[in-house]
């Protein structure tokens, strides 16, 4: 019954929040490994404290907690928006949020511990793999649920991605997961040698482009039109942009392991799969920033506008960059190096983390009965640091990278190595010094933003009720 | 058949697959029903919020 009913923004609320509280949390483990590799002595001698536990603890909790909660705050926003229902399930969807957290607080537990299965990403103990299997599920029913009663025709493109994301994701973890247990700690993957490698990483690629990529889209294509007061730029790219973008990234998982012993057109197909990304990429970025043509003077004073066209420009780099360092000769030099953590960072913090932020500033007021964010000038005061801080960042990374990667290969005359390991690590301590600084301004940023969204909230009304609309 | 004229077969399947979607996409049969699609995210005005 449209009008006589409301949408609902508990559990949109809740996961919101978390976002926050989560976000803060995985940065400082960031910073806090960061000055690790400056200063090992910071690790203590605590093993729990060893920069080989706490690195997956900081890329599970960016990852899966504050990406995680921001993809499930903003997609069950959106889902009962474009469908003008409420949410499917409401119970269901409390489980989920309930499950998420419970699976975060058991990743933070288990990973200082040491208990772990080795796979990057998917270092989480089978225990938990079972439980975010049922999580993920659950998250499906709510929100194919809430799709399937929908009052429109059309199912919008942000729920096409969003959809993407949530099965895709479940395929991924179930496959890459499969494991033979031991006891109630330990299990062995059911693959072996390269297969496993394989798998490993055509899992890894995938929970880029589908865990950190098409749900962020989702992202871009309900919230940058709500921002900008105009419809995307182009409804007919968005749906050649969906097909063509979740049909390349399957394949792009071997770029991952070149130069190993996957066989060799494993590795070119991969590279050839990852160069064909740009395209879909890019039309992906062009959609989002041209929704602003003809408004652009919207940017010089609206800086939630300001933190998804920046975003924007960042995956685009990204994308660019990803296609780039897929090619086997440019591999050759950028691989396990620094490089590719500056890659990483200018996807997940200047990508992933800005338009989740720039996302946020739009939905809290909203789901909080307020007209607008707490502070506007504290909105651009987070822009601005945040920016900085990326630059930072992967300015430093890529430096670093480039460096080592010509230190690693240099020969002299006789075919010695010209340079030992321990020279391009000493070579790389000034670039570690500025990755902390741009990592702690980051944090920052972040911090600013909670304050605000502490006094938005504090302000507003915690039990506010949307009412459901006729659709037009 | 060899698994090589299989794997052109498919290929030029899939190239066939996306240029169909383009097409679908950009047909002009499309355009009134992606212009209502488009407007779905500013349906919600800026009133329909919840009273301070």
């Amino acid at each position: 019954m449209a009008g006589s009913e409301s949408y609902n923004d508990g559990v949109v609320r809740q996961f919101a929040v978390m976002t926050v509280v989560w976000g803060i949390v995985g940065m400082l483990v960031g910073v806090i490994i960061a000055a690790q590799l400056m200063w090992p002595a910071l690790n203590f001698d605590v093993p729990w404290l060893s920069f080989g536990r706490l690195r997956p603890l900081h890329t599970n909790a960016v990852i899966f907690a504050f990406g995680g909660c921001a993809l499930m705050a903003t997609s069950l926003y959106v889902v009962q928006r474009t469908c003008h229902v409420r949410l499917f399930a409401g119970p269901l969807a409390s489980f989920v949020f309930w499950g998420w957290q419970l699976i975060i607080l058991l990743a933070a537990i288990t990973l200082p511990l040491g208990l772990t299965q080795g796979k990057e990403y998917a270092e989480l103990i089978w225990p938990i793999d079972l439980l975010i299997a049922v999580v993920w599920v659950a998250y499906g029913i709510v929100f194919f649920g809430t799709i399937a009663i929908r009052r429109v025709k059309h199912i919008y493109v942000a729920n096409w991605f969003y959809g993407a994301f949530i099965i895709t994701v479940a395929l991924l973890h179930i496959v890459n997961s499969l494991a033979m247990p031991v006891d109630a700690l330990l299990s062995y993957p059911i693959y072996a040698g390269v297969v496993d490698g394989m798998v490993q990483w055509w899992y890894g690629h995938n929970a880029v482009g589908f865990f950190l990529t098409a749900g962020f889209l989702g992202m871009m294509y309900y919230f940058v039109p709500k921002q900008a007061g105009r419809p995307i730029y182009s409804y007919r790219l968005s749906v050649v942009h969906f097909w063509a973008l979740i049909s390349i990234y399957m394949w792009a998982g071997p770029h991952h392991l070149h130069y190993t012993t996957l066989p060799d057109w494993a590795q070119s197909l991969g590279m050839v799969f990852s160069v064909l990304l740009l395209a879909p990429s890019w039309g992906g970025m062009i959609n989002g920033i041209m929704t602003l043509s003809g408004a652009w003077h919207k940017l010089r004073t609206d800086p939630i506008l300001k933190f998804m066209i920046v975003s924007l420009s960042f995956y685009g780099m990204s994308t660019f960059e990803g296609p780039m360092m897929s090619v086997k000769t440019v591999n050759a030099l950028s691989h396990y190096t620094d490089w590719t953590i500056g890659h990483v960072h200018s996807g997940a913090l200047g990508w992933v983390a800005m338009i989740s932020m720039g996302c946020l500033y739009n939905l809290i007021p909203r789901v909080f009965g307020r007209e607008q964010m707490y502070s506007e000038k504290l909105i651009d005061l987070h822009f601005w640091v945040s920016t900085i801080g990326v630059v930072l960042y992967i300015a430093s990374m890529w430096i670093a990278g480039v460096m080592q990667g010509l230190m690693w290969r240099a020969v002299n005359d006789d075919g010695t190595l010209t340079y030992s390991f321990i020279e391009s690590l000493e070579a790389t301590y000034p670039y570690y010094a500025v990755r902390l600084l741009g990592g702690l301004v980051f944090l920052v940023g972040t911090l600013i933003m909670a304050y605000n969204v502490w006094k938005t909230i504090a302000e507003g009304e915690k039990n506010a009720m949307t009412p459901v609309i006729e659709p037009a | 058949m060899d698994a090589g004229t299989w794997r052109g077969i498919f290929t030029v399947l899939m190239l066939l697959l996306f240029v169909a979607v383009c097409i679908w996409a950009f047909s002009g049969r499309r355009k009134t029903d992606f212009e209502e699609a488009s407007r779905l995210p500013l349906d919600e005005d800026d009133q329909n919020r919840p009273p301070a």
